[in-house]
């Protein structure tokens, strides 16, 4: 038993022991969970992929005279920000295009550019064009703003992400006979793809399947800085089904992530466009885990073959939510490039980038190990299989 | 001897007239069908490596344009820009010729252009836009 107390001290003094998600199975085969646990103070975790529920909020500075952007209408490089807030706050999601985007008219559209890009050019330190319209009151009269902005003349640029790092994801695959264009990639017909979205075993919350170590007030690695947990992302379901080593079959717990945007860095908050879905941005996250004892490191060191998935029908099956799942695969057969749906080969394609999740755990490795990065304890769990919290669909109800 | 590997595009008019047979016939080329994709009533795709003599086969290539058959050169259009690609390898699947391939050890995704055939599948999928036509 070590508490993160203890390892903090370690870290303090230049003599922690860190591995990586990746490295923690090996070891735990060769030693033991027991010597391991001994041994290894803390496991690096990655992943660097589409999170489509993230988005950043600006404090931009008050003009001179004032203006209430609250109410009134905010462009950044012509992608439209939240402007529901106070006088100069605003918000902008990844997901959000500009006005004149052609969208899916002419199918399927593009989406070459939104907030998720703009999100990528302010952490590059690069000026954004801001047009925002006000309607103008007594304290604020002005009515129109145009003008540069920089993140470092910005009071506050803070990374507010609602749902990220998705504990296990489907595997989509497309049954009908016509190409489909998804948030998860094309799929060509009859079978023709199985595209995942998940850095399987270094991937955060499926090496802490029940959430003891990760919690609220964990600090992490997000987008190349520091954030922390802010609380359960949004659509939370912890419920799911779990093998007999704990890890979910199926999409399972989420993170709500935040964290100070100026000091990140661009090449791991990533601009992304999906063929006919939209825009997102790519979010690079690695949270730590601290070795406290026997059990968390035999969770650590589930390895890509006992992290099991659903494979899922995207043509008709996802869209009219209908529940099924085509069958069951490991993440170890994903990799292998094939797995078999319904006895057909098909050949995997993953949206999430395995080799950047490795960066990710190695960095954030090198951090602690160099003594700039030390842990802190949750202040607050995330709900866990037991606590009942769920995920509903929207019940809808008639307005006469 | 040459030995080249090209993309034919076939106008629907032509889709069926036996051109692949000619270029043997009357010009004594050897051809090796990489890939084919001719629909009724659209455009046919053919790659081919097709190799002979010198001479036969710049012949065979005047007969095919004359035709009205478009020649496109092989790869060397679509490049891939290192800067912008992730690694996520979400183009390997979608890729038909295999061009574009997971290094098992390092999960890198390498893009043989040797191999490439100039689809651009690949290009409107690349979540970042990371593989480019340059004509």
């Amino acid at each position: 038993m070590k508490s993160i107390k203890e390892i903090n001290e370690k870290i303090k003094k230049g003599q922690v022991v860190v591995v990586t998600a990746e490295e923690v199975i090996e070891l735990v085969e060769k030693k033991g969970a027991k010597n391991a646990a001994q041994e290894v103070d803390v496991v690096t975790t990655g992943t660097f992929g589409p999170m489509c529920s993230s988005g950043a909020y600006f404090n931009i500075g008050h003009s001179k005279p004032r203006i209430k952007l609250g109410g009134g209408t905010c462009k950044l490089n012509d992608v439209p920000a939240y402007a529901g807030f106070a006088a100069v706050d605003i918000y902008l999601g990844v997901t959000a295009i500009p006005d004149d985007d052609p969208r899916n008219k002419v199918f399927p559209g593009e989406f070459k550019y939104g907030g998720g890009h703009v999100i990528n050019e302010i952490v590059a330190g690069q000026d954004v064009r801001l047009e925002a319209t006000a309607y103008g009151t007594d304290c604020y009269p002005r009515k129109k703003l145009e003008t540069f902005i920089n993140i470092k003349d910005l009071n506050e640029a803070v990374l507010f992400n609602i749902r990220n790092c998705y504990q296990n994801y489907n595997v989509a695959v497309n049954l009908s006979d016509k190409m489909i264009y998804t948030y998860m990639g094309a799929l060509k017909p009859n079978l023709g793809n199985a595209n995942y979205c998940s850095a399987g075993q270094l991937s955060p919350l499926l090496k802490d399947p029940y959430y003891k170590t990760i919690g609220i007030g964990t600090k992490i690695f997000l987008g190349g800085g520091i954030g922390f947990v802010a609380w359960h992302g949004t659509q939370h379901n912890p419920g799911v089904p779990r093998k007999s080593n704990g890890i979910p079959q199926a999409p399972a717990g989420t993170l709500a992530v935040i964290g100070d945007l100026k000091q990140m860095k661009p090449e791991w908050l990533v601009g992304t466009s999906m063929l006919g879905y939209g825009v997102s941005l790519t979010v690079g996250i690695g949270v730590p885990i601290p070795v406290l004892d026997e059990e968390i490191i035999k969770y650590a060191a589930a390895g890509d073959e006992e992290i099991y998935t659903q494979v899922v029908d995207y043509s008709a099956n996802y869209p009219q939510c209908v529940p099924g799942s085509l069958g069951e695969v490991n993440y170890a057969q994903l990799k292998s490039g094939k797995i078999i749906v319904q006895g057909k080969a098909v050949a995997t394609g993953n949206l999430s980038s395995y080799s950047k999740a490795r960066q990710i755990a190695e960095e954030l490795k090198s951090w602690i190990k160099k003594g700039d990065f030390v842990l802190t304890e949750a202040v607050a769990p995330l709900p866990g299989p037991e606590s009942g919290y769920t995920f509903k669909l929207l019940k809808e109800r008639p307005i006469v | 001897m040459v030995s080249k590997r090209i993309v034919l595009h076939f106008p629907q008019r032509l889709v069926n007239q036996p051109i692949v047979y000619k270029l043997v016939k009357e010009y004594d080329l050897q051809f090796n069908i990489l890939k084919a994709y001719v629909t009724p009533q659209e455009e046919g795709l053919m790659v081919l490596e097709l190799s002979g003599k010198k001479e036969n086969f710049d012949k065979g290539i005047e007969y095919l344009e004359s035709s009205g058959v478009k020649i496109q050169p092989l790869s060397q259009d679509v490049i891939r820009n290192e800067a912008k690609c992730t690694d996520c390898g979400v183009c390997v699947p979608i890729c038909p010729t295999g061009a574009l391939v997971v290094d098992p050890h390092t999960r890198k995704v390498h893009f043989y252009d040797n191999k490439c055939i100039a689809c651009e599948l690949c290009v409107k999928i690349c979540p970042t836009r990371a593989m480019e036509v340059h004509f």
